[in-house]
């Protein structure tokens, strides 16, 4: 394989089958899945730079924990996908199944964990729930004073998002899909069995659209006349000084949203949920109370880490759907026009199978269910399933 | 300079790091960061921003502008952060 990975120069074609909205995880996955599948004539418009959105500012974590038959299912296969990305795509992911070890800290949590438990294990899914003391076996460093009992899945991961956006981005050009960075698109116009899109690089007319546009597909959305319920919510991180390997998995609170692992370079990765004032604009600014918050909850529950030095924070758009879950397919009355956001801060670790179920679709394959269970209308027609396992 | 004359310090980046990045095809600050590690370490591209700037330049950027400042400024320990009064934040 070339180890080239040059961008698209110069404007975008003036035709093509599908332009995807976006050039994050989701709609590079879904690029180069179509590519895979002979289906080339593909645009991909990303506003900035690769890894700018959320798919460059989150955690990194994968699992298979869920509280839906769905959600299990599908972090099932995206994990086997994750797996074999290395090889498949050329590039290290830094990919490491260390499991997620999550808390619960009194017994209303226990019985949600042993209902999740008993669901994942329905499905294959190896989750099993331990005692503080077996938790405290796998972390030592963990207080377990506040600790009622965890669940744990060994397969369950991270992985370092960068590379991940990079090779995909890399194996759709090879194929020849065009990937546009620093390009807006500026409006939508319907019409000639498609879609005119202007953008900032010069005009594109397409068959197909797909909106993955993250926490910024509510405002694309509005340029075909669409109205999205998803909301953005700022999420924010912190990365500290890199220490030597200790920590083998993601450790989650459930009550606090607390989440912590140590990367393939030794830092660790934390973040938590902090309440913040959600007007519908994305806000992508650092606050002090975010690390006065995670830092008191994180010393109270792994006291070593004390002495650990904060390098760096900074705040990544969560793409908030009301029921928790993602948004896709078609609108109503918008043929043609697919969506594939609303993955409420996970899009990153469904982007490899939601890539491959999209092209296995637009590529005249079967419609997978999720596209019917995910489609929009269900808030109107007030038919939803809520998923619990939201984490942050 | 050397190839392997070093960038950044903290993350080992050298000019052919550097370098190589840009023949790629990225052209700003902020990607030749996401590509390299440049300026994650400890000092967070206080040493090595303007180097990797004017390189940008050399290579054709049109702009070059530093990539967003993370706080803190300095390293500083979970344990101070867990001690500090609630009313400051």
């Amino acid at each position: 394989m070339k180890r080239e990975l040059k961008p698209t120069a110069g404007p975008p074609k003036r035709a093509c089958d599908i332009a995807i909205i976006g050039g994050g995880v989701m709609g590079l996955a879904i690029a180069y899945q179509l590519a895979r599948r002979g289906c080339t004539d593909v645009v991909v418009l990303e506003r900035g730079y690769l890894a700018q959105g959320a798919s460059g500012r989150n955690g990194g974590g994968v699992r298979m924990q869920w509280s839906t038959e769905m959600n299990v299912r599908l972090m099932q296969e995206s994990i086997e996908l994750c797996r074999h990305f290395a090889q498949e795509i050329g590039v290290n992911v830094w990919f490491r199944q260390g499991g997620y070890l999550f808390l619960a800290r009194n017994e209303s949590e226990r019985a949600r964990m042993e209902r999740n438990v008993a669901l994942q294990n329905k499905f294959g899914v190896p989750t099993r729930m331990l005692s503080a003391e077996e938790a405290r076996a796998i972390v030592p460093e963990l207080d377990i004073r506040q600790v009622a009992c965890a669940c744990y899945n060994p397969k369950d991961g991270v992985l370092f998002p960068w590379p991940f956006l990079w090779g995909y981005a890399h194996q759709a050009l090879e194929r020849g899909v065009e990937v546009h960075l620093f390009t807006n698109v500026e409006s939508i116009e319907r019409g000639g069995g498609g879609f005119l899109l202007r953008t900032s690089k010069g005009d594109v007319r397409a068959k197909r659209v797909i909106n993955a546009a993250g926490a910024w597909s509510p405002e694309t959305a509005r340029l075909i006349g669409v109205e999205l319920p998803n909301r953005p919510h700022r999420h924010e991180i912190l990365s500290t000084e890199p220490l030597k390997p200790f920590l083998t998995p993601m450790v989650s609170v459930l009550s606090s949203g607390l989440y912590f692992s140590q990367s393939m370079r030794g830092e660790i990765v934390t973040g938590i949920s902090v309440e913040d004032h959600d007007d519908g604009s994305i806000k992508l600014g650092s606050r002090l109370k975010f690390l006065t918050t995670l830092a008191r909850e994180l010393v109270a529950l792994v006291p070593r880490l004390a002495e650990v030095k904060v390098l760096r924070q900074w705040a990544g758009p969560y793409d908030v759907s009301p029921d928790g879950k993602a948004i896709l397919g078609e609108p109503p009355g918008v043929p043609g026009f697919f969506l594939a956001c609303g993955f409420v801060g996970h899009g990153f670790m469904m982007a490899p199978v939601i890539g491959k179920l999209y092209a296995e679709w637009l590529t005249g394959g079967a419609k997978h269910e999720v596209f019917e269970q995910c489609r929009l209308s269900r808030f109107a027609e007030g038919t939803v399933e809520r998923e619990d396992m939201i984490l942050g | 300079m050397a190839a392997k004359t070093i960038v950044c310090r903290c993350e080992d980046v050298t000019l052919a790091d550097v370098e190589h990045t840009l023949a790629l095809g990225y052209r700003s600050v902020e990607e030749v960061k996401r590509y390299t590690g440049l300026g994650t370490g400890p000092c967070q591209g206080k040493e090595c921003m303007l180097a990797c700037a004017l390189l940008c330049l050399r290579a054709g950027a049109e702009h070059a502008e530093p990539f967003t400042s993370r706080p803190p400024v300095g390293p500083i320990s979970l344990g101070a952060l867990a001690r500090a009064d609630e009313e400051a934040s």
